[in-house]
């Protein structure tokens, strides 16, 4: 499914798709690739689920969705797939994993991050959102970021030179 | 601010950019505008930072590993073991929260044994408890996020 020309295709879109008029053909001449052969590469890959979208990558902060808060949850582990289909579908949230437990410690294992303008919309989005999924019940903590240290999009080291962009690990 | 050609740039495009010989013409036909008034559009966006790029998403775990990290830091060290951590090429999206656990990062690496020498490692450099979390479903149905222009 991802042989090396792939990700050598994965990469060099990771840089940005050129802003001309045939750009496929465009990332094609430089992988040595014919412009059909690039389309059909990246439609195989987006139909597998590889590539989870091929957009516009816009700028949150700078948009002015200043607040950012990771939510966790402690759900029912029966249900935590139903929760998390539900969680997904608000248009404010735009991440929603699944992660393991820590014991006692650290006792959540359903994440989802909500943008907004500042922290009040963002507490009133997640006030709505326990309210219509019903999570009222359900131990949760919210985590608003303050400094940000590093940002460049989950990179992923695919050669010494080049990385290719993931979705928030 | 925005004309209402960036708007719909911005909100409408984040999904699928056409697969097709000429994608920013398809685009330009769909709009009703020409295809230089799309790629300027976009252009001045991407030089006015209001979009990162036009470019691919990948769906984590299949091309490399990733985990998300917490550490529990003391305050007055926090500035300095967010540089140690940041040194490493492995780390991304590393971010203070308001929490007991206040320091949040991305480790990716091309496999586990890999991803699990850099947690050694960053638990001798820095003597702080970490959390690994690393993925384990991901419910999201990615359609984009919509921006509010109205204030």
């Amino acid at each position: 499914m991802i042989d090396d020309i792939n990700r050598l295709l994965i990469e060099q879109l990771q840089q940005g798709l050129p802003l001309v008029s045939r750009p496929y053909a465009e990332i094609g001449k430089k992988l040595n690739l014919s412009e059909a052969e690039v389309l059909k590469r990246l439609a195989k890959l987006k139909q597998l689920g590889v590539i989870k979208r091929l957009g516009v990558v816009v700028n949150h902060r700078r948009l002015g969705y200043k607040a950012n808060a990771m939510v966790v949850f402690d759900v029912n582990d029966g249900l935590i797939s139903q929760i998390g289909g539900h969680i997904s579908q608000f248009d404010f949230v735009n991440l929603c994993y699944q992660r393991p437990r820590q014991g006692e410690l650290w006792p959540y294992n359903l994440y989802c991050m909500i943008h907004g303008k500042n922290k009040k919309a963002v507490l009133k989005q997640l006030e709505y959102l326990i309210e219509m999924c019903g999570l009222r019940q359900c131990k949760n903590e919210v985590l608003f970021s303050k400094q940000c240290f590093k940002q460049r999009g989950a990179l992923y080291q695919v050669s010494s030179k080049q990385q290719i962009v993931m979705s928030n690990g | 601010m925005f004309s209402s050609l960036d708007k719909q740039l911005l909100n409408d495009f984040q999904q699928d950019i056409p697969l097709s010989a000429t994608p920013y013409q398809d685009i330009a036909e769909s709009l009703g505008v020409t295809e230089d008034a799309i790629l300027t559009a976009f252009k001045e966006l991407q030089d006015q930072k209001f979009i990162t790029r036009i470019g691919s998403v990948i769906a984590p775990n299949l091309i490399g590993v990733s985990a998300l990290i917490a550490m529990s830091v003391p305050k007055n060290q926090l500035q300095h073991i967010a540089t140690v951590i940041n040194q490493y090429p492995e780390v991304n999206h590393n971010y203070e929260r308001d929490n007991r656990f206040n320091l949040w990062f991305v480790l990716v690496a091309n496999d586990s044994e890999s991803l699990q020498a850099v947690m050694k490692d960053m638990e001798y450099q820095t003597g702080c408890k970490m959390l690994y979390l690393p993925l384990l479903e991901d419910y999201f149905i990615n359609l984009g996020f919509e921006i509010d222009f109205n204030d």
